[in-house]
């Protein structure tokens, strides 16, 4: 070891006078620490999450009873909505990548609330701990979908009432997250780094953060009537005790729609990184990149209701409802051509993350051109509730946050271990991946177009064919990523050692050592210049 | 490691964390408003059952402890400990009084058999058992509010006590006199919604 490492050791190495061991992890307030225990906790639930996916898609292979029986089946595709949507996606790049690299990115020695931080880890450990506990307790796993749609929630004998309080927790540590970014941006900002100045990757936090404060406690309230009611019999959304039903999907949605903006502003802001950086090229556009990380905020908490058109509202709140939904299209196309601008005459670099921004803005797009099918209510009676809306939100959600959580991984990986991965095979599970990808959901939006509904255990043979191609396309998919993830995994022990700046980045966090040591900067740095300014910037490795 | 003090992000973490807390509340009020929109006359009926005279007593003793808890952290801020101390003590006991009176308020109505799911209340129409669910709910979130509230204002006292809360270091006490304003605004909502509505 250098005498440098021992003076400043980098954050996985004990703090001078300390030995470390667990609890130094555990128990860390440092924010880079706290990240990777994110990062870990949601790899592994991901890969969870992803084999229960690749059972549903298993079962369904051939029409009539293939490996498991319907109320397995109902567990098993409500489990892996829960774990997906609210132990990945929701915390995934905000809570692991954003508290790596938010106060880096700004200058900053930690976040405003380290033993918030913290705590709100030991929140979604918690959270995670009793959604495991829910499905082998009391009567069974529980069988509503990740949606909790009453009046099924409030009366099936499964275990509702842990998930319910995994998710409320859940919830919980998700707010202190956001309230904690959102402090840290307006206050500990170094000299020097304006709000012009701030990296488009935390520009996305602070939007996102806002959506975590305002949206969640609404979540909170929501889960917690779900329970109350199973629990004391209070009938709030109970027809036969004066309840509407329908009210609970009005709040369940109030929180739920803005957080799909929760889960892909963040991975929005991971695109707006790597993008300009293998482009060599100030990323075109920057306050309005900045500007719609806002605008899809504040538009997408309008929106919710386009989840109840078939469900009895008048006809004039669908139509304001659809209108608005075309509405947040706006910023988000607004962001794909300022991409892609970026792009045109940029001098590329073509280097493993930058295939998986490219896969992103390609898996997105079609994402959100189809959410605008939904988004318009005509067409939405007819796919309504079938195979289309699988499809639709594996292109905005899996394409999308998916393959920016993995940019993101590619993209700080050689910060963050100060190794390098081989970049060869990199780029190859990135291809199979992005390959196994559309042959599994592509098909979707053929079967839901001719009404195939979701959540079906069975179904008619005329759907066969499609069903069967994209079980085929799971596999690949699956054989992708794990291939992704073993090579990242072996770059981690054997991967080449890489030095602060291996792709050239102008941001902040490219001037500390890989790994960055415990107070990240040896001095307070002031700010100059842009985050994309590449004068003068060379890559290192 | 040196410890960072910032009051101003104290405070501004403090004020989102306070917004939650009314979005959590809202969700339920919004839930009131669109139920007295479709019961009027249920609502007024079942207002009529509940009583005025502990109600009031209640929005009394919790105005008050309000205003303690502010002379409590204007006191600090002016060097005076021990008085600060002494006032944020007597507004955990007003807390107190608050939960004594719910209590017996809570424990007259399930004596007549009127809480959730019981058959004196299934009896009832459809709006009243909404508003009495409501009733329960929102009171009842309420109250663990004031639990919480008590309990943060108790170690905003031992705080003092050790000499971690100062004349110069008051933003703990701040903070928890601002939750506390906040648990008394929500029931200065729900006191009409709930006694004054008939
Ligand atoms: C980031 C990755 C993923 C996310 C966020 C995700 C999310 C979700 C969500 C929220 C649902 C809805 C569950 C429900 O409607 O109750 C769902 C359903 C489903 N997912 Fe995924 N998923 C992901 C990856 C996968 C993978 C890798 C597979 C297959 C290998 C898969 C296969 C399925 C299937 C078959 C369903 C059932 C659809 C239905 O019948 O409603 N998912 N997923
Ligand atoms: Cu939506």
């Amino acid at each position: 070891m250098s005498a440098d490492a021992h003076d400043h050791p980098n954050f996985f190495q004990p703090l001078p006078g300390t030995k470390g061991g667990i609890a130094s992890w555990i128990f860390s307030t440092d924010h880079k620490r706290i990240g990777m225990l994110y990062l870990y906790c949601i790899v592994a639930m991901f890969l969870v999450g992803l084999t229960l996916g690749f059972l549903i898609r298993l079962e369904l292979i051939a029409p009539g009873r293939t490996i498991m029986g319907q109320q397995t089946y109902n567990a098993l595709f409500t489990l892996h909505g829960v774990v997906m949507i609210f132990l990945v996606v929701i915390p995934s790049i905000p809570a692991a990548f954003g508290n790596i690299f938010l106060p880096i990115q700004i200058g900053a020695e930690d976040v405003s609330f380290p033993r918030l931080n913290i705590f709100s880890w030991w929140l979604y450990v918690t959270g995670a701990v009793l959604a495991v506990v829910s499905l082998v307790t009391g009567k069974g796993a529980p069988d509503t979908g990740w949606t909790f749609y009453v009046p099924f929630s409030a009366v099936t004998t499964t275990n509702v009432d842990v998930a319910v309080v995994a998710v409320f927790i859940l919830g919980f540590s998700s707010i202190l997250t956001g309230l904690n970014f959102i402090t840290t941006l307006h206050r500990l900002r170094a000299p020097g780094m304006t709000w012009t100045r701030l990296p488009l990757f935390c520009w996305s936090l602070y939007a996102t953060g806002w959506i975590q404060v305002l949206a969640t406690p609404v979540l909170g309230i929501t889960v917690l009537l779900i329970f109350v009611e199973r629990v004391l019999g209070v009938g709030l959304f109970d027809p036969s005790r004066g309840g509407d039903p329908i009210l609970y999907q009005h709040l369940f949605w109030i929180y739920s729609h803005p957080a799909v903006y929760i889960m892909i502003l963040p991975a929005m802001g991971v695109i707006s990184e790597i993008l300009p950086v293998f482009a060599r090229k100030p990323i075109f556009g920057y306050k309005m990149i900045a500007f719609s990380s806002l605008a899809i905020a504040f538009a997408g908490s309008l929106v919710w209701a386009h989840h109840m058109f078939v469900s009895g509202m008048s006809d004039t709140a669908v139509m304001v409802f659809s209108f608005l939904t075309f509405v947040v299209a706006i910023p988000s196309a607004i962001k794909v051509f300022n991409w892609v601008s970026t792009l045109y005459k940029g001098s590329i670099r073509v280097e493993p993350p930058l295939w998986y921004a490219l896969a992103f803005i390609f898996l997105f797009s079609i994402g959100g051109l189809t959410g605008l099918v939904l988004g318009a209510a005509g067409t939405d009676v007819h796919v309504h509730d079938t195979y289309f809306v699988v499809a639709h939100f594996h292109y905005v959600i899996f394409g999308g946050l998916g393959f920016g959580l993995f940019g993101a991984m590619h993209y700080w990986f050689p910060k963050v271990y100060g190794r390098m991965y081989n970049k060869r095979i990199a780029n190859w599970s990135c291809l199979i991946a992005f390959v196994g990808f559309n042959i599994l959901y592509f098909p979707m939006f053929i079967l839901g177009l001719q009404g195939m509904p979701r959540r079906y255990y069975d179904y008619l043979p005329k759907y066969a064919e499609g069903h069967f191609i994209s079980t085929m396309g799971s596999w690949v998919l699956a054989a992708g990523l794990l291939l992704m993830f073993w090579n990242l995994w072996r770059g981690i022990r054997h991967g080449k050692p890489v030095g602060r700046n291996p792709w050239g980045g102008a941001t902040l966090e490219w001037t500390v050592p890989s790994p960055p040591p415990h107070h990240n900067f040896e001095a307070e740095p002031v700010v100059t210049h842009g985050p994309y300014d590449y004068t003068g910037v060379k890559p290192d490795a | 490691m040196h410890e960072h003090r910032d009051y101003e992000g104290a405070k501004i973490g403090m004020w989102l964390f306070l917004f939650t807390e009314v979005l959590l509340f809202g969700g339920l009020f919004l839930l009131y408003a669109v139920y007295l929109h479709r019961y009027p006359a249920e609502f007024h009926a079942a207002g009529k059952d509940l009583s005025r005279i502990f109600g009031t007593a209640n929005t009394i003793v919790l105005i008050t402890s309000s205003l303690c808890m502010a002379l409590a952290i204007s006191a600090l801020q002016r060097g005076k400990v021990v008085l600060s101390q002494r006032l944020v003590l007597l507004t955990v006991t007003m807390a107190g009084v608050f939960l004594v009176n719910k209590f017996f308020e809570w424990s007259a109505k399930i004596g007549h058999g009127i809480y959730p799911d019981s058959p004196a209340l299934l009896k009832l129409p459809p709006g009243e058992m909404v508003f009495f669910n409501l009733y329960y709910l929102m009171t009842g979130l309420h109250g663990i509010h004031v639990i919480i509230g008590a309990a943060v204002l108790m170690y905003g006292w031992h705080l003092m006590r050790v000499g971690r809360v100062t004349p110069e270091h008051f933003v703990f006490l701040e903070n928890g006199g601002l939750y506390w304003h906040l648990v008394d605004l929500v029931w200065i909502y729900l006191f009409p919604l709930f006694y004054l509505v008939v």
